[in-house]
């Protein structure tokens, strides 16, 4: 079920058949000192254990010294059948000096020292084997495939003679997983399930006769292949990856090596053959069986061990390939006026993403490769990277200067919520992203329930009378009424839905039930009420609303003129009008004396209303699944956003009106910083431990049928900054229209005449867009390639460090997932972005209609 | 080109105080107090014996002192502007409070210190210095690249502080103030060249 999932990526016990369950399982005492990794790895499976720190590269004594304290007294004591001590100074000290350092030397000494006292304290029944896990290159270092850091001592000991013969001159090699099975025999437990290895014989001979050792060793064998085979058949039986001809090779070999065997010891039984022949027919079964084990071991390796290098590099240039298409096609779109051609761009355009994606499937499954660029700390610093793309429009406006201080500290907040790594053993885990029922002390948890409260009604006043500014909230419409009632409803849901989910559980008693309701109700509510609104939304985007006013030809005051107060009030108070002097001119052609004047409140803004509406219906949302406090950082997130919107519209009528349907480089660029920032900001990472799976229950109590449901809520709960950023990012396309209207307005002073102003404000605010309809779309187009080209940059950076550093031993730990996240992410961007886009072309539409309605009229 | 031959001085004196520091990492406050106040001396006397904008009418002994106290009151509160600023940036704020100050004083003295000694306590003068094209001669517009140089400096001195690497100048601040020193001695060495450079232009517009 989802929550085994859960639980299994945020542990990483082995839970798969392995050596030490074996042994636990057959009542063997294991006694482990050192690493304290093993604790991870193997959870409450030793008899005994010393752990020490281990994280720490530069300490070099530690865990050592930790050991060399408890190892002999344990190892005298007897208190144990199996004593694994993993010394870490010597790995250490490569890492931090290098195998030339005098500290090298010391370490080394030390534990020869160490193998020559602990060899005087076994008894005669004992072997002691010592091993490396790796070499080291020259540096030290290890992880990649080189043959220095592949290869590594093995030192075995016994106090009685393990040879029959004297030890061969040169020592052979032989590979690690032959350790497993020859222990697990040696101890006289099961091998384990999906052991490939290959017992070492010559630990096995015993010390009887050559005949009888071959015996033994062939019995040995037997088990071992026995085994291999269960363990290929199953294996074949689920997956598909190994060559089926080679399995049946491997098959045929091995039954060949079992009858033979059968025969052999029934020979054997029978004493029908001369000592000679039993020695060399049994030799030759040993090899045969060996023959079945290392061809068995050869055509595993090939086929899981390995990168399909060309496909990595292939998916590289596919990536690379759409990113330059992007670009392209975004600086074509600029310099194209005709509206065919981007018409011919769109279903390029998705068509690459679909490249784009089957491309990352496929490097994504083959080899599961992945990144790093620093993640978290690079972020942090990126977002100063876009101020210095304004210093050069920071002339004498402390208005701009304070947005930018405002950004910064939107930055410098959000730094407030971030969540930890376990690679900076010195970082604590922001207190905010704990839930608040977590919280012990009453007096904290209320007041900060207050303060969630107060924020979420601050968001939802600060929504509306944005909306009331630019004369959106005027009409009937059910959308407006929506956004009147439906808003601070859904605010009424989540707050009660935090209050009951944070109150203790025990202090409610006989309400115990109607709790349990009431968690599954409000959220239940939220998701209903957010969803009728996007689908209003959807229905009847036009947030607008229209007065028909007929006046005599002789009327010299227009209706908006008529509205009496002053300026001030005129510009804060009532809404905007917006006067469509075609509509009179035409009706005044058409009904000769008559004439009809239509004003239009809110109609600038229509399509930012549509798309602010959007984004707080899911922020809603996407709070109600982050923990309480967590609302803070979305707080920010919103604050940062306008901010950005605010300053690039600045720039914007600084710079002065050279390009006004393009998106600048820069702006597309901070907005995505913003968005990868408050990806760690909301209290994410990207590794696994890292995925906040409450969010999987919220609104649900008990576990689900399907694991697609949780799966989305999980994923928009972490994904929750990219969703708002590509889906608010044609904002950047319509802010400045929506901001130059006060300015413009200001400079006309109230007695010009009629005429004139009409002539003048004909086209205001976003519907200057409406002006050039094939511009407006291209401009549409063109940032969203513009998005998609820096996102897919990102990207593509993500998949060439994971491909460059796919033998970097901290691959499956940072690069990996990173990776992972990051394509994830960019799925989650680029459709978020193209509903984004389709919301502004559904609410076009939708004026258009209602200017053919009128017209009609 | 009497610039240059400053500059020059300039840079040579400054490995100076390197050396009288004892040793940058190890005692790196009272570097930063060594560096910043002999920085702002030695700006304050070539101010004063060059006096490379004579203000053309002779200005009482009162008037004198009021344009100093001004001048110490703005440099002050540069140095607090530029400490809030750094702490936006990402310092610690309460952790380690001197060092970061005192980083922005070394900041202030390569940067506002400048401008006193130049343009006096003249916001308008500032503002315009530092828009675009806005410098109108050799020293305004060495002025301004070298100020931008320290900035740019310490703001690049800033990448290798995450980074995991354990060295003993990775440490706030120190990274950031040789990277602001680095910057202040890379804009006095750019500035006589630029200025080469672009004579004509910069001749033609100071007419």
């Amino acid at each position: 079920t989802f929550i085994d999932v859960g639980s299994n990526f945020a542990t990483y016990a082995i839970q798969e058949d392995n050596l030490l369950a074996q042994l636990v399982q057959n009542g063997r005492r294991v006694v482990f000192m050192g690493d304290d990794t093993w604790e991870g790895l193997f959870p409450k499976k030793f008899f005994r254990s010393y752990f020490f720190p281990s994280f720490n590269v530069k300490d070099l004594h530690t865990v050592d010294d930790g050991i060399l304290q408890h190892l002999y007294p344990t190892v005298d004591s007897g208190e144990w059948d199996v004593l694994i001590a993993h010394f870490l100074g010597v790995d250490h000290c490569g890492h931090k000096h290098g195998p030339d350092h005098p500290e090298m030397a010391k370490k080394l000494t030390q534990m020869n020292e160490m193998l020559r006292s602990l060899v005087d304290h076994l008894g005669n029944d004992t072997l002691l084997l010592v091993a490396g896990d790796h070499g080291m290159t020259e540096t030290g270092d290890h992880g990649g495939d080189s043959e220095k850091e592949v290869n590594a001592a093995l030192f075995v000991y016994s106090r009685t003679p393990l040879f029959g013969s004297g030890p061969p001159e040169e020592p052979e090699t032989i590979p690690q997983v032959n350790l497993v099975p020859t222990v697990a025999l040696l101890l006289g437990v099961p091998i384990p399930y999906s052991n490939i290895g290959e017992v070492m014989a010559e630990l096995f001979s015993g010390d009887g006769d050559a005949v009888s050792a071959a015996l033994q060793q062939l019995s040995v064998y037997h088990i071992n292949a026995k085994q291999v085979d269960r363990f290929l058949h199953s294996y074949s039986l689920v997956a598909q990856d190994l060559p089926a001809e080679q399995l049946q090779r491997l098959q045929e070999l091995f039954s060949g090596a079992v009858e033979e065997h059968t025969q052999l010891l029934a020979q054997v039984q029978g004493a029908t053959l001369v000592p000679l022949e039993l020695e060399s027919r049994l030799g030759s079964l040993i090899s045969h069986f060996q023959r079945y084990l290392r061809e068995a071991r050869a055509v595993c390796t090939q086929s899981w061990a390995r990168f399909h290098s060309l496909r990595m590099v292939g998916g590289c240039v596919l990536i690379a390939a759409s990113c330059l298409l992007c670009y392209v096609a975004s600086e074509l779109a600029a310099s194209s006026d005709s509206f065919y051609r981007s018409c011919l761009l769109y279903p390029l355009l998705w068509g690459l993403m679909g490249a784009i994606l089957l491309g990352l499937a496929h490097v994504f499954t083959q080899e599961g490769l992945d990144l790093l660029l620093g993640g978290r700390l690079t972020v942090p610093e990126s977002p100063k990277q876009q101020l210095l793309g304004f210093s050069s429009y920071r002339r004498e406006i402390w208005y701009l200067l304070c947005l930018v201080a405002m950004l910064l500290l939107c930055v410098r907040l959000s730094g407030f919520f971030h969540q930890c790594r376990e690679e900076i053993p010195q970082c604590r885990p922001s207190l905010f992203l704990s839930p608040l029922a977590s919280l012990r002390s009453t007096r904290a948890k209320n007041l900060f329930y207050l303060l969630c409260v107060a924020l979420l009604v601050g968001l939802v006043y600060a929504v509306r009378s944005w909306l009331r500014h630019y004369g959106n909230l005027n009409s009937s419409d059910p959308l407006v009424l929506f956004v009147r009632w439906g808003f601070p409803l859904v605010a009424l849901c989540i707050t009660c839905y935090w209050a009951v989910a944070s109150s203790a559980d025990d202090s409610l008693g006989k309400l115990q039930e109607l709790v349990q309701v009431a968690v599954v109700a409000f959220p239940w509510a939220v998701y209903g009420l957010t969803s009728m609104g996007l689908l209003l939304l959807l229905c009847n985007p036009m947030t607008v609303f229209a007065k028909d006013t007929r006046e005599s030809a002789g009327s010299i005051v227009t209706p908006y003129l008529g509205v009496p107060g002053s300026e001030v009030d005129f510009l804060h108070v009532i809404p905007q009008i917006y006067k469509r002097m075609q509509e009179s001119q035409k009706s005044r052609l058409e009904r000769g004396s008559s004439r009809a004047t239509v004003a239009a409140y809110g109609l600038g803004s229509v399509y930012s209303a549509a798309l602010v509406i959007a984004l707080t219906l899911l922020g809603f949302l996407l709070m109600l699944l982050h923990s309480e406090r967590l609302s803070f950082a979305f707080l920010l997130l919103f604050l940062e956003a306008f901010v950005l919107l605010h300053i690039h519209s600045c720039a914007r009528g600084l710079a002065g009106d050279a390009e006004p349907f393009s998106v600048p480089w820069y702006a597309v660029i901070s907005w995505l910083l913003a968005a990868s920032q408050f990806f760690y900001s909301t209290g994410h990472q990207p590794i696994f431990p890292a995925i906040h799976w409450n969010a999987a229950f919220v609104g649900f109590h008990l576990d689900h049928s399907t694991n697609l449901l949780p799966a989305v809520l999980v994923g928009a709960n972490t994904f929750a900054s990219h969703i708002l950023f590509a889906v608010g990012c044609p904002l950047l396309l319509l802010w400045p229209f929506v901001c130059e209207m006060p300015n413009s307005q200001r400079k006309k002073p109230k007695k010009e005449s009629r005429e004139e102003l009409q002539e003048v404000q004909e086209h205001m605010m976003e519907m200057r867009l409406r002006e050039s309809p094939e511009k407006f779309s291209t401009a549409l187009l063109q940032l969203g390639l513009k998005y998609l080209f820096v996102l897919g940059t990102q990207l593509l950076a993500c998949v060439c460090a994971a491909m460059i550093l796919r033998r970097h031993l901290m691959v499956w730990k940072v690069f990996a997932p990173k990776f992972l996240f990051e394509s994830l992410g960019f799925v989650v961007s680029s459709i978020c972005l193209l509903l984004g886009i389709s919301l502004v072309m559904r609410v076009d539409c939708a004026v258009s209609a209602w200017f053919s309605q009128l017209r009609l009229r | 080109n009497l610039l240059c031959a400053s500059c020059a001085a300039l840079t040579a004196v400054l490995p100076g105080f390197f050396l009288k520091g004892f040793s940058v990492l190890g005692s790196h406050l009272t570097w930063l107090c060594v560096c910043s106040v002999c920085v702002g001396s030695l700006n304050v006397i070539l101010h004063l014996v060059l006096k490379p904008n004579q203000s053309p009418k002779r200005s009482s002994f009162s008037h004198k002192i009021s344009r100093f106290l001004k001048c110490c009151i703005y440099f002050f509160m540069s140095c607090i502007l530029f400490h809030a600023i750094i702490v936006l940036y990402g310092a610690p704020l309460i952790e380690s409070v001197t060092e970061t100050f005192l980083f922005a004083v070394l900041l202030s003295t390569f940067t506002t210190l400048q401008c006193l000694c130049m343009l006096g306590p003249n916001i308008q003068a500032w503002i315009r210095v530092f828009s675009k094209n806005g410098a109108m001669s050799i020293w305004e517009s060495s002025l301004q690249i070298t100020s931008i140089c320290s900035i740019l400096g310490a703001w690049f001195g800033a990448f290798p502080i995450p980074l995991d690497w354990d060295r003993p100048w990775q440490v706030w601040p120190i990274s950031c103030s040789l990277g602001a020193t680095f910057g202040y001695v890379a804009g006095l060495i750019i500035a006589p060249l630029w200025i080469h450079w672009n004579r004509k232009q910069v001749t033609y517009k100071s007419r």
